[in-house]
C-alpha cells in the first residue's frame, strides 16, 4: 500500500532538474508588465503631498496608480477591513506601499518606485510593548481574560512561588521564495492569478473585491511555494490585488515578486511577546495554580492576531495539568508591520512561557528539570482514572509523553549525559554546557471551528489514470505527495496513476488555508470521501457485469478482484465509462466532534493532540557567548505516519527552525520603527553549520485515537516548538556559571547569552 | 545605456545573447536564456540560490554582469544531468527526501558538485561550512548532508 511508504517529494524529480515552476518561473507573454510597491519611510504619519512626477517619467514607467485610482476595495485584510492596498491619508508602519509602480520590468519598476517626493508629516510612532501600553493602544478594546479554577487563592496559599517575566522576539519566515503573483486578463473581465499562497480561496475573494466582480470571475491556481511558514497565508493578497488591479487598467498581464528587503520590510512575521508569570507549587514541584499575563505585539493591523493570540492562551498549559489558571492576554496595536501566521500561530510563544515556568520551578527546587515535567505531566492515556481536563476545560485522554519521556531519555542517554555535563562544567571555566529536555503538546483544528472543513475533486479518466485535485496547497510539506499516496492506496494503483494538479479555486471551491498543520487530515480525508464514491460506482458496474455481490470487491496492485474474476483497474474504467457511469466526484469532510467558545475560553477547538519530546546538548562560550548545538535527540509523534520519509523532514526542518527562532534570529526596530535586519546580511537564519552535530529524530510508533487519514498525525506545526529545548540548554549552560536563575530572553543571542553569564556571575 | 553583445557557453553549448551592461548574470540566465533552475533568493549573495560554475568557480550569479560572461564557460543546475540519467548529487537529494520547497536545491547541487569535484572524499565538516553559505528554510539540512555523502561515496566507487 502506497500510505505509509517513505516516498520523496512528489515533485522531486523537477526540483533536482532546475524545472520546476514557481510564479517568476511561469514564461509570461511578453507584454507582460512589472509591479512595485513605494513605500513609506515613516512609521506613523499623515500624507500631507505626493509628488509623484519622477516616478512617471523614469524609464519603462506605464502607469503609477495612488489610492484614490484603485476603482473598488481597496482593502487587503484576511478579515478586519483594515488593510488598505495603498496608504490612504495617513501611514502606519514603515515600509507601507502607498503607491503602485507599473513598468516593463521589474527592475525598472523598483528603480522608479525610490523617485517618489512624499511629504509626511510625522506623528508619535508606537513601536514598543511598553509604548502601546502606556498609549493603551490595542485590539480588541481590552484583554481577553479566561479563568479556569481560582488561580488566585492558590497562588497565595501554595507552599513555594515563582514569578519573572520573559521577553519573546519575533520571526522573520524568510521563505526562500519571495511572495508572488501573476495576474492575466482573461474574455470578460475575468481574471487569472497564479500566486505563491497558501490560501488561495481568499486572494480570489480579496481580487474579486477589488476588481467589483463576484467571485466566479476570478480564477487562483497555485501549483507550489517556495516554502510558506504561514508567511504566504495572508500576505501575498497585496501582490495578487495589485497585479489583478493594473493587469484589469492596463489589459495586459502583470507580474509582482518582492524583492528580498521590500519583502522583509513589507510583510509580517511572528508574533514577539512578553509574559510575565506567577506560579504557586508544593515543595516537591507540583503545581498548584498559575497566572499568565501575555503582552504580544501585533503591528499596525489585525491581521490573524486575534486567533493568534488565542491560540498562545490555548497552548499555555503545554503538557502540564494545572489546577487552576488564569490568562490574560492583551493584542497591541503598534506601527510595526502587521504580524501574522507563523509556523505554531501563537502556539510556541505561550508554550514557552509554561516551559520558563517548568525551569524556573526545577532551579529553584534543585529538581532535575525532566523528572519535574514528568510529575506535572498530564495523566497517561494509559491511565483509567477520570480524564484531566485542559485550562479551557478539554479532556486530555490521548496523553502519550509519559511513554515518551521514557524512550527518549533511554535512548539519548539523559542521565548519564546529565552528569557528564555537570563534570564537564565542574571542571572548565570558561566553556559550560548545558543539556535540556522540552515536551510538546499542540491541539491540532483550527480554532475558527468553521475552517475545518476541505473538498476535493477525483476524476478517473477511461484509460483507467487518476487525476487529483485538493484545496490543499503544496510549500515544500509534501502534501500532493501523501494525497496521491491516500488516491493510489484507494484504488490499489501504483503511484505513476496518481496525478495531482495545481490548485485552483476553479476546481476546488470554498477551501481553507493550508494552515494549522491541518493539510492532510483535512484533505486527506475530502480525497478518501471521493474515491470512496467512484469505488462505489466501479463495484456496482462490476458485480453486475459479473453477477457476484458487491462486498466481494478488492482493489489492490492494479487489480479489480470480484469473488473469482479480476480485471485490471484501467478495464474496470473503460467499463465503468462504457456503462455510462460518471467516473468524477467531488469529496468533502468536516473535522467532527468540535465545539469552541473562544470569549469564555471553554470548549473542545481541537480534535486531537500531537506530542513530541526533544533533549538538547549545547556549549556556550562564557567570555563571547557564542554557542553551539552539539547533539539534539527527538522522539516525536505522527500517529500512524503517512510518509516517513516526508515527516522525519518536516520535523528536522521544524526543529532547526524553531531552534533558529529563539537563538539567532534577532529582528531589531528602531526607536523610528526601521526595521534594521532586512536581509539575510543582518538577519541570520540556521545554515548547514549550526545544524546539530549529533541529530537523531525518530518517529513515534503510535496511531492517532481519532478517526484520521489512516490514523495520522498532523505534522506541520508541532515539531517547530521542539526547538525550546535548544532555548533551555542555553540556559542551563548560563545556569552552571552561578547560583542565580539565569532569566534568559529570547532570542539567546551571543550578546544576551553574555549578559545572563555575567548577571549570573555577580549573583 | 545600449545593450551589449555576449558570447558565452552555457552547459556545454554556445551561446549569444544582448543584455543591458547593469544586468545581473542571474537575470540574463532566468530571463534571456530561460533557463530558470538558478532563483534569486536574496540578491545580494547571501543565499546560495542563484549559486552557477564561472569558468569551473563557484559564484553567486546575483553578483556577477551577464557582459562579465563573455567567453567565458557557465554551468547552471540544467546542465547536471546528461540527458535521462541524473548526476549521482540529483539522485541522491532525490532517494534521501533531501529537499522540501525546492528553492534552494540547485544552488546546493551546483555547490556540492562544485565541492566533489575539488575534493572527492569530504568530511562531514567540510560538506557542512562548504554549503553554509547555502540557506535552506525548510529541511534542517541533514537529509542533505546525508546524500551528498552517498553521493560522494558512490562517485569515489565509480571512479
Amino acid at each position: 500500500m502506497s500510505v505509509k511508504a517513505p516516498l520523496p517529494h512528489d515533485t522531486a524529480g523537477l526540483h533536482v532538474a532546475g524545472s520546476a515552476r514557481y510564479i517568476d518561473d511561469i514564461p509570461v507573454p511578453a507584454n507582460c508588465l512589472h509591479l512595485a510597491f513605494g513605500l513609506s519611510n515613516e512609521a506613523r504619519g499623515v500624507i500631507t503631498g505626493a509628488d509623484l512626477s519622477a516616478v512617471r517619467a523614469a524609464p519603462g514607467v506605464i502607469t503609477v496608480l495612488k489610492a484614490t485610482d484603485l476603482p473598488h476595495e481597496n482593502d487587503v485584510s484576511a478579515a478586519a477591513h483594515d488593510e488598505p492596498l495603498l496608504a490612504q491619508g495617513e501611514v502606519f508602519y514603515h515600509g507601507q506601499p502607498i503607491f503602485l509602480v507599473v513598468a516593463t520590468s521589474h527592475l525598472a519598476a523598483r528603480k522608479a518606485a525610490r523617485l517618489a517626493n512624499i511629504t509626511i508629516s510625522k506623528r508619535p510612532a508606537i513601536i514598543t510593548i511598553d509604548e502601546a501600553l502606556s498609549a493603551n493602544s490595542r485590539f480588541e478594546g481590552e484583554a481577553l481574560v479566561w479563568n479556569n479554577g481560582d488561580a488566585e487563592t492558590a497562588l497565595n496559599t501554595a507552599p513555594r512561588n515563582v514569578e519573572g517575566s520573559i521577553e519573546i522576539g519575533g520571526q522573520e519566515h524568510f521563505y526562500l521564495e519571495s511572495q508572488a503573483a501573476l495576474a492575466q486578463p482573461q474574455e470578460n473581465g475575468d481574471m487569472l492569478i497564479n500566486s505563491s499562497t497558501q490560501h488561495p480561496t481568499e486572494i480570489q475573494h480579496k481580487v474579486a473585491e477589488a476588481l467589483g466582480k463576484p467571485m466566479h470571475s476570478v480564477r487562483v491556481e497555485s501549483r507550489r511555494m517556495g516554502g510558506g511558514f504561514g508567511g504566504k497565508e495572508s500576505q501575498g493578497n497585496a501582490l495578487a490585488v495589485a497585479c489583478a488591479v493594473a493587469a484589469s487598467q492596463t489589459g495586459q498581464p502583470c507580474k509582482m515578486r518582492y524583492d528580498r528587503d521590500d519583502d522583509m520590510v513589507i510583510t509580517g512575521k511572528r508574533h514577539d511577546f512578553r509574559i510575565n508569570y506567577r506560579a504557586g507549587f508544593t515543595k516537591d514541584g507540583k503545581i498548584l495554580g498559575v497566572e499568565f499575563v501575555h503582552y504580544a505585539r501585533c503591528g499596525w493591523a489585525a491581521d490573524l492576531s486575534l486567533p493568534v493570540a488565542d491560540r498562545a492562551m490555548l497552548h499555555a498549559d503545554n503538557a502540564y495539568y494545572v489546577p487552576a489558571m488564569r490568562i490574560e492576554s492583551h493584542r497591541l496595536k503598534t506601527n510595526t508591520t502587521s504580524a501574522t501566521a507563523y509556523r505554531g500561530f501563537g502556539g510556541p510563544q505561550g508554550m514557552l512561557g509554561m516551559e520558563r515556568v517548568m525551569d524556573h520551578i526545577a532551579h529553584e527546587l534543585k529538581l532535575d528539570p525532566a523528572e519535574l515535567r514528568q510529575r506535572n505531566f498530564y495523566a497517561s492515556q494509559k491511565d483509567t482514572g477520570p480524564k484531566q481536563r485542559t485550562h479551557y476545560n478539554q479532556k486530555v485522554t490521548d496523553f502519550e509523553l509519559h511513554e515518551m519521556l521514557e524512550r527518549l531519555t533511554d535512548t539519548a542517554q539523559y542521565a548519564a549525559r546529565k552528569k557528564a555535563v555537570s563534570d564537564w562544567n565542574a571542571n572548565n571555566d570558561i566553556l559550560k554546557k548545558g543539556l535540556a529536555f522540552s515536551p510538546l503538546k499542540f491541539g491540532i483544528s483550527f480554532t475558527l471551528s468553521h475552517l475545518n472543513q476541505a473538498g476535493a475533486l477525483v476524476h478517473i479518466y477511461q484509460d483507467g489514470s487518476v487525476h487529483l485535485n485538493h484545496g490543499g496547497t503544496e510549500m515544500g510539506q509534501g502534501l500532493n505527495q501523501k494525497i496521491a499516496q491516500v488516491a493510489a492506496s484507494e484504488f490499489g494503483l501504483p503511484m505513476e496513476r496518481i496525478r495531482i494538479t495545481a490548485t485552483d479555486t476553479a476546481k476546488v471551491p470554498n477551501t481553507s488555508a493550508t494552515a494549522a498543520s491541518s493539510g492532510s487530515d483535512l484533505n486527506g480525508m475530502a480525497v478518501k470521501n471521493a474515491c470512496n464514491k467512484l469505488k462505489k460506482r466501479i463495484i456496482r458496474i462490476l458485480s453486475n457485469h459479473w453477477e457476484t455481490t458487491q462486498s466481494d470487491v478488492i482493489f489492490t496492485d492494479g487489480m479489480v478482484q470480484i469473488g473469482h474474476h479480476s480485471m485490471s483497474f484501467d478495464a474496470a474504467a473503460r467499463l465503468a465509462y462504457e456503462s455510462r457511469v460518471s467516473l468524477s466526484a467531488t469529496g468533502f469532510y468536516r473535522t467532527p466532534k468540535l465545539s469552541w467558545d473562544r470569549l469564555k475560553g471553554r470548549g473542545r477547538p481541537f480534535y486531537y493532540f500531537a506530542y513530541g519530546a526533544a533533549i538538547t546538548e549545547v556549549v556556550i562560550d562564557t567570555l563571547t557567548g557564542e554557542n553551539r548545538i552539539l547533539r539534539t535527540d527527538i522522539l516525536h509523534d505522527a500517529g500512524t505516519s503517512l510518509n516517513p520519509a516526508l515527516d522525519i523532514g518536516q520535523v528536522e526542518g521544524a526543529y532547526v527552525q524553531g531552534a533558529g527562532w529563539l537563538t539567532m534570529e534577532e529582528l531589531v526596530w528602531d526607536t523610528s520603527g526601521r526595521l534594521q535586519t532586512h536581509a539575510p546580511s543582518t538577519y541570520k537564519i540556521p545554515t548547514c553549520a549550526d545544524r546539530p552535530d549529533v541529530f537523531n529524530v525518530a518517529l513515534w510508533p503510535g496511531e492517532n485515537r481519532e478517526n484520521t487519514i489512516y490514523r495520522s498525525k498532523a505534522v506541520g506545526e508541532p515539531p517547530f516548538m521542539l526547538g525550546i529545548s535548544a532555548f533551555l540548554a542555553l540556559s542551563d549552560a548560563i545556569a552552571a556559571c552561578g547560583e542565580i536563575y539565569p532569566a534568559l530572553d529570547a532570542p539567546a543571542t551571543p550578546e544576551r547569552i553574555l549578559k545572563a553569564v555575567n548577571r549570573v556571575r555577580l549573583g | 545605456m545600449s545593450n551589449i553583445h555576449v558570447t558565452t557557453t552555457v552547459n556545454g553549448d554556445s551561446v549569444e545573447f544582448l543584455c543591458d551592461p547593469r544586468e545581473t548574470l542571474l537575470d540574463v540566465l532566468r530571463d534571456r536564456l530561460t533557463l530558470t533552475g538558478a532563483k534569486e533568493g536574496c540578491g545580494t549573495g547571501d543565499c546560495g540560490a542563484c549559486s552557477v560554475m564561472l569558468d569551473g568557480r563557484l559564484v553567486s550569479s546575483c553578483l556577477v554582469l551577464g557582459a562579465e560572461a563573455e567567453g567565458k564557460t557557465i554551468e547552471t543546475v540544467e546542465g547536471m544531468a546528461n540527458g535521462e540519467e541524473l548526476h549521482p548529487l540529483q539522485r541522491k537529494i532525490i532517494e534521501h527526501a533531501a529537499l522540501q520547497c525546492g528553492v534552494c536545491t540547485p544552488g546546493i547541487l551546483v555547490a556540492a558538485k562544485a565541492l566533489l569535484e575539488k575534493n572527492p572524499d569530504p568530511s562531514e565538516s567540510e560538506i557542512r561550512f562548504w554549503l553554509a553559505g547555502n540557506l535552506c528554510r525548510c529541511t534542517g539540512y541533514d537529509k542533505i548532508i546525508r546524500a551528498i555523502q552517498d553521493a560522494a561515496a558512490e562517485m569515489r566507487g565509480a571512479a
